[in-house]
This record gives C-alpha cells, sequence and structure tokens, in this order.
C-alpha cells in the first residue's frame, strides 16, 4: 500500500494562495476571502469558496484551478462547494491586501456600511470623495458606480487626469 | 408546505431575474454613453447571476437533474413564472430605468425579509442579492429623478413610461396558496407587507421627479401561472437557441 502524500489542511491553504483572482490577478483567493474553508479525508479534499457577486465569472475559473491545483499535489478527490454565508465582504480585506490592490493602480474600498432605504433613493446624498491610488490627490470624481467588472466603480483623478478603478465598499 | 412548493417559489425569484436580467443585457452596445452601457451590462450581470443560484436551487430540490441551465434554457414560455413586467420589450432608455426602479424597489424590500429566510440556502442567495440591488436601487431612482425632473421632453417620456407600467405592478403583491404556506413556514417573505412600504418608497421618488402615479389602473397578472405576454416567446426563442441548437455543447 502506498502511503498517502496528501498535505495538511494548512498546506492546502498555502497551495490555495497561488491562485490568484483572474480579474485582479495581485491578490490571491484566500486573501480575498473567497476560500472560506478546507476539510480532507484521506486523499479526498472539500473547499468551501463563497462568490463575490452572484454572477461573478471568475469563479467557475477558480474552481477550475482549485480542482487542478489539489489533483496535482496528491488528491484524487476534489470538489469546490459554494457557501452563501455569511455573505461574502470587502471588510474582510486586510490592510496588507487592500495595499496590494493600490499599488496595482485600484483604489482600496472604504467600509461596507450598511446603507438603509432612505439614503439609497435620494440623488442629494453625501459622496466619499475617494484619494486617487496614483497620485493621492483627493480630488477625485465618480464617473459611474458600475465599471468593468463587477467589484469596481470607475473614477476620475483631476489631479493627474487619469481615471481610475475603485474597489466597490460590499 | 412542500418541496414542491418551495421550488416553484424558487422559480418565480430566479425567472424574474433571468428575464430582466436578459432584457438588460439587450441595451449592450446600445445605452446613451459608455458609462451606461457598462452599468447596464453590470446590473444585467447582477440579475443573471442571482437568477443562476436561485434556479440551481430549484433543481437541487426537484431531484431530477436538471441544473440551472436547463431549467433556463429547455422551458417553454408557460413554464416561465416570472412577473409580466419584467418582460415587457425595453422601450426607451425612460421605460427601461422607470421598470428597473419599480422593480429594484420590490427585489429591495424582498431580499431585506428573504434573507432572515428559514430556508438556509435561500437566505444565503438573498443575502447576497440584497447587497447588490442596493447598488442597483441607487442607480434606478437617481435615473428617475434625473429624468422626470429634467428637460420637457424627458419628463414626458417618463411620465409615458410609468403610465405604461404602473397596471403590471400589481402583480407583485400577488399571493397564492404557495405563498401561503411558504409564508407560515417562514420560507417565504409575506408581500403583503411589503406593499406599503414598497408604495412610500416608489412614490416618494415619483413625488422628486415630479411624475404622477396614473390613477384606476387595471392591473394585469398571469405571469406567476406562465400566463404572459407574446414578448416572453419571442424573448426566449433567442435567449435560448443557442443552447438548444448545441445541447450539451460545453466551451
Amino acid at each position: 500500500m502506498i502511503e498517502s502524500s496528501a498535505p495538511t489542511r494548512d498546506e492546502v491553504f498555502e497551495l490555495l494562495t497561488a491562485i490568484k483572482d483572474p480579474e485582479l490577478p495581485v491578490v490571491d483567493i484566500v486573501e480575498l476571502g473567497i476560500v472560506r474553508d478546507v476539510s480532507i479525508e484521506g486523499d479526498a479534499v472539500r473547499v468551501d469558496v463563497t462568490p463575490t457577486y452572484s454572477g461573478c465569472p471568475a469563479l467557475r475559473m477558480i474552481e477550475d484551478e482549485i480542482v487542478e491545483k489539489l489533483k496535482a499535489h496528491g488528491f484524487s478527490d476534489v470538489t469546490v462547494r459554494n457557501v452563501f454565508s455569511p455573505a461574502w465582504t470587502t471588510d474582510w480585506l486586510s490592510r496588507e491586501t487592500k495595499q496590494k490592490l493600490k499599488d496595482y493602480g485600484i483604489a482600496p474600498p472604504g467600509t461596507a456600511a450598511v446603507s438603509d432605504g432612505a439614503e439609497l433613493i435620494t440623488i442629494r446624498r453625501s459622496r466619499e470623495t475617494i484619494a486617487c491610488p496614483y497620485c493621492g490627490s483627493r480630488n477625485t470624481e465618480q464617473k459611474s458606480e458600475f465599471g468593468s467588472t463587477a467589484c469596481k466603480a470607475i473614477h476620475f483623478c483631476n489631479g493627474c487626469h487619469q481615471p481610475f478603478d475603485y474597489f466597490k465598499p460590499f | 408546505m412542500s418541496d414542491n412548493d418551495l421550488f416553484e417559489y424558487l422559480l418565480r425569484l430566479g425567472d424574474d431575474r433571468l428575464v430582466l436580467g436578459h432584457r438588460l443585457s439587450e441595451w449592450c452596445g446600445h445605452a446613451p454613453i459608455l458609462e451606461e452601457d457598462i452599468a447596464q451590462a453590470n446590473i444585467a450581470l447582477d440579475l443573471i447571476g442571482q437568477a443562476s443560484l436561485y434556479l440551481h436551487h430549484a433543481g437541487e430540490l426537484e431531484g431530477k437533474g436538471r441544473n440551472e441551465d436547463a431549467l433556463a434554457y429547455f422551458r417553454e414560455a408557460v413554464e416561465f413564472r416570472n412577473l409580466l413586467i419584467v418582460e415587457l420589450p425595453n422601450g426607451d432608455f425612460a421605460f427601461t430605468v422607470l421598470r428597473q426602479f419599480l422593480f429594484d424597489a420590490f427585489s429591495f424590500h424582498l431580499l431585506q425579509q428573504l434573507e432572515k429566510s428559514t430556508d438556509a440556502e435561500l437566505g444565503g442567495i438573498a443575502a447576497k442579492g440584497y447587497k447588490e440591488v442596493r447598488y442597483h436601487l441607487r442607480h434606478s431612482s437617481e435615473w428617475v429623478q434625473r429624468l422626470g425632473d429634467g428637460t420637457d421632453e424627458s419628463h414626458t417620456r417618463a411620465q409615458r413610461a410609468l403610465d405604461e407600467l404602473w397596471r403590471f405592478t400589481g402583480e407583485m403583491f400577488e399571493t397564492d396558496d404557495i405563498d401561503e404556506r411558504l409564508v407560515a413556514a417562514g420560507i417565504a417573505a409575506d408581500v403583503k407587507a411589503i406593499e406599503p412600504k414598497w408604495n412610500a418608497m416608489v412614490s416618494d421618488v415619483l413625488s422628486r421627479a415630479t411624475l404622477e402615479i396614473p390613477k384606476n389602473a387595471a392591473m394585469m397578472t398571469g405571469g406567476r401561472r406562465g400566463r404572459h405576454t407574446e414578448y416572453l416567446g419571442h424573448m426566449l426563442s433567442e435567449m435560448q437557441i443557442v443552447a438548444r441548437s448545441h445541447p450539451g455543447a460545453e466551451w
């Protein structure tokens, strides 16, 4: 009988940090909070993942990469399970992860405040100014709350005249 | 309450979002400005994503091997359970925006309640959708105010859209035996409790937009029972053709 060489739970988490979000190639799926749990039984492993946004097209690709990665490291049976509770939030991103986003040119998210109905339907709401990730200026404006991917908004810096992405608090 | 009740309820939630998401996706490449084009496509993506989660849950519950794709692409119009309002053609931008606002305000209150569903899977899916609908609602309510309280032209078009759409709003608050059993079990949201909140929010925004709610509208009904307008079949023929022409294809 061949002795199982399957990695431990901690080692699986470590392996998964090699998988980046295809739309944010500087951050990995563990620090992004997509990987929720790992359970191992012999050479079978189950990875629980949670989607960021309901329609995030990157999730399918991430699931395929998880399966490929763990099969290459001694697991014969890899399942990826979707879990929805607790709902993914940008509040899980650490200070270090936010810094990586900023260095990449994406303004990191503020706190995901739970806004109520009244705030959502007024056109004269207070709008947070987002610091430009390139020059640090706060003289910026929101161009659209919907951007190149579900998780980003489009802003423009009047200081350095650059458009930039803002990772929306969610 | 039976699994079949919940299956039906999940189809209603999924189909509302699938059909509206598909309608919004028709704006891709055609919206008045680039940012708006991207916004409509993003909102469409959220809605279709939500639909796939509800329909996936429905398929697992049914246990006949139908996944979200099978339910989306291989059912006929009479098997769809969506509200009539979401299947209406997009019309002009004012019509699209007004329809979106009326639906977002409904969805906002619905998902707020569903988050607490005793069906944990449904509650989790709703909790995620609730975060998304807040962005949608902010976007659509701002546009309603901009168009309604904008130029003569935008006001006229927004009012015309509202006059056309209002008779499709009553269906949101209809209930049947399935709803009653699911509400009693703590699974479904109670739309009767949502109706006054929806009314208050919608009246507030429409009055700020200087738009008038039509009086004495005769409310349309039928979508939840599979009785649709002629528009749904045309929309589905386009939405389903690739999957039906190449069944089982993967790419």
